[in-house]
């Protein structure tokens, strides 16, 4: 790998070659002043450019965040002294309106969900293209992950896929057994019979998706509309909440408030690792994403990219997967994970996926602006 | 310059200032929300640049946003009276206590040094199924099973009530020290009995800080949607809910605001009636 020099080991070389007589004192005064034109001629943009000294990431936060802080952004800055800065959202949407209401370069890493989110970026004019060869890393990542984000732009990439996981049934097992989750399986959260113990995440996307599982719809394809309408109504009304973040379905789980919801496979995993009895069960067709570290239009590309590269690195990755609880991205025939990923929720040994169903972005985006709105009132008692 | 001209400029010289703070940080911001909520949104999340009335008459007309403003309103008047009813007392007893009165106002100030969201959360704690009140009720052998508090409309109202009551004290109590206690003796004097010279006497005395507090609570309990997304269930969202789903769930700017400047138009007509009835200046007072 080629490294850059900096300005003063050019003038370094350049000197050495006039001490050397390999340049003529003429030509060497002549280098020195093009080169203080051009200094003043970029020094707006390069006083912009110095000032990377701190990236903004920002992320799902709880323990996503601390294995995120613990193993990927001390060590950056330890190693290039370029400051990771993190912040955290509840979920995509949230963050969507913050970039939007933004100044360009005021957010640059964001850990997105699903490729759906991406394209809405793209739709927003909010990607850029990153140089993948300051990303070598990227070849260890599932060609199948890179190639979805590929095709919503053009060939190019504005992120790099990091991990990837479920939301699927999560259920108390004092209160309700392995066996009746298999028999039920998405209907569980329109049974009368945990009335007031159910619970669900207050995202459109799900909802729906759930509603079609339980109307034995296909995710991607729902045709009856009105029973999916209907089925959200029904969860709604057995539901005593819907959560807003992973922190507070923790919270709803741990503390026995609720018996049953969907909920993300890294946090039910940690929550199982905290003691708590807590079961998870992918449904068939149960809802399957795929995360991103998407770098936003505006952001200092090259840090971003130094950033990205270290973050998928596998010694990096995996530390920071078996923190969070996610799978990572990279593709276990190219990468050994060691010996905890291969335990945790959603995990695909193959390197394919093909066991998990992802949203079409195409479907699902073009159904957001009604969908959500309806969900909004839905929601509300309509 | 003359001495006159110098004199009327020196008013708006000194409140140059606040005037700047005023136009740049709440004129301004208005104006853009006002010209937001002629936009439209469109199929990706973008904005479309125009005049449209769409999203007004989405608001004005849909009776979803009518039912939820009325709930609104109805949720905010229940905690505003329960206020009332609670901070009288409390307002009435540090008034008329002697020596001890700046301890009670600090204590009543305390709460604001923690954040509104911790407090609020803290009900989970307290009426959570594993909380504190059903676990002491479950080891004094009172209730088997934990009692379902949480996550409805009586628990958005007992955390807006949390909330508000130290504004609802603070402008009674005012009030109340602002009457001449020789007021009640005159009329004790003249053979009326305690209880009578309350109600003929201090109450009518006090009912501007009553009435300030009461509009106080009333406006910030109806503008709230951290209390309903914390302690509410699917079903007990309030106006500013649909504003912030609006504006961050469903990125629609435009309809956001339109929405967020129906509720700033209605808490204004209120606030305008109480300014012609009763005015500002006990307001001020309570809030200072």
């Amino acid at each position: 790998m080629t490294r850059k020099i900096d300005n003063t080991t050019r003038y370094e070389r350049l000197r050495e070659r006039y001490m050397n007589g390999d340049l003529s004192r003429r030509n060497f005064l002549g280098l020195l002043g093009a080169a203080g034109a051009a200094y003043g001629l970029v020094t707006p943009y390069r006083a912009l450019a110095q000032e990377v000294k701190q990236v903004r990431f920002d992320g799902w936060g709880g323990v996503v965040s601390e294995a995120l802080r613990e193993n990927a952004f001390d060590p950056f800055t330890a190693k290039t002294g370029i400051e990771v800065v993190d912040g955290t959202f509840g979920g995509g949407d949230e963050y969507l309106s913050r970039v939007k209401a933004s100044q360009p370069g005021e957010y640059n890493i964001a850990h997105l969900s699903g490729v759906f989110d991406y394209a809405r970026y793209h739709n927003l004019g909010l990607t850029t293209t990153l140089n993948e060869d300051n990303i070598p890393n990227l070849e260890y990542v599932i060609p199948k992950l890179v190639d979805v984000f590929r095709n919503v732009t053009d060939g190019s990439l504005s992120c790099v896929p990091y991990d990837y996981g479920t939301t699927g049934l999560a259920y108390n097992r004092k209160h309700i057994s392995d066996d009746e989750m298999k028999e039920k399986g998405a209907r569980i959260l329109i049974d009368e019979a945990h009335k007031g113990k159910i619970a669900g995440w207050s995202d459109w996307r799900t909802r729906m998706w759930y509603a079609a599982l339980q109307t034995d719809q296909d995710p991607n394809g729902i045709t009856d509309e009105e029973a999916a309408w209907d089925a959200v109504r029904q969860h709604r009304d057995l539901a005593l909440k819907y959560w807003g973040s992973g922190a507070e379905l923790m919270s709803l789980l741990a503390e026995e408030e609720i018996h049953v919801t969907e909920g993300w496979s890294g946090r039910i995993y940690a929550l199982q690792e905290q003691g708590h009895d807590i079961g998870y069960m992918d449904p068939p067709n149960g809802f399957g994403w795929q995360e991103c570290m998407f770098v936003i239009k505006g952001s200092p590309l090259e840090a971003c990219e130094e950033l990205l590269n270290f973050m998928l690195a596998p010694e990096t990755s995996i530390a920071v997967a078996e923190g969070q609880n996610y799978p990572p991205a990279l593709d276990p025939q190219k990468v050994d994970l060691g010996d905890k990923i291969p335990t945790l929720p959603a995990f695909d040994p193959t390197g394919t996926l093909d066991n998990l169903t992802f949203a079409d972005p195409a479907y699902w985006n073009g159904h957001e602006q009604e969908w959500s709105k309806t969900f909004g009132r839905v929601q509300k008692g309509y | 310059m003359s001495i006159e001209a110098r004199e009327a400029r020196q008013p708006w010289i000194l409140l140059s200032p606040a005037l700047a703070a005023v136009t740049l940080l709440l004129f301004v911001p208005l104006m853009f929300i006002v010209v937001y909520s002629f936009w439209l949104r469109t199929a990706t999340g973008a904005d479309q640049v125009g005049f449209y009335f769409d999203n007004w008459r989405e608001a004005l007309t849909d009776p979803f946003y009518r039912d939820i403003l009325i709930s609104t309103l109805r949720i905010a008047a229940i905690t505003t009276v329960v206020c009332a009813v609670m901070g009288y007392p409390s307002a009435y007893f540090i008034a008329r206590s002697r020596g001890n009165k700046a301890i009670l106002l600090l204590l009543l100030m305390l709460p604001f040094w923690i954040s509104y969201i911790i407090r609020t959360m803290s009900w989970i704690n307290i009426l959570g199924v594993s909380g504190a009140f059903n676990t002491a009720l479950l080891a004094v052998g009172i209730i088997d099973e934990p009692i379902q508090m949480l996550y409805n409309e009586v628990t958005v109202i007992l955390g807006l009530v949390h909330f508000l009551l130290p504004f609802m004290i603070l402008n009674i109590y005012v009030s109340l020290d602002g009457i001449d206690t020789n007021l009640e003796d005159a009329a004790n004097s003249l053979g009326a009995t305690k209880w009578q010279s309350f109600i003929q006497v201090t109450l009518p005395l006090s009912l501007p800080g009553l009435a300030a507090g009461g509009l106080l609570c009333f406006v910030l309990g109806a503008g709230t949607y951290i209390t309903p997304l914390v302690l509410g269930g699917p079903r007990d969202a309030m106006f500013a809910n649909l504003v912030f789903e609006a504006i961050i769930t469903q990125l629609n700017w435009p309809l956001g605001s339109a929405l967020s400047l129906m509720l700033l138009a209605v808490l204004g007509v209120l606030v305008m009636i109480y300014n012609r009835y009763l005015g500002m200046a006990q307001l001020m007072k309570g809030l200072g």
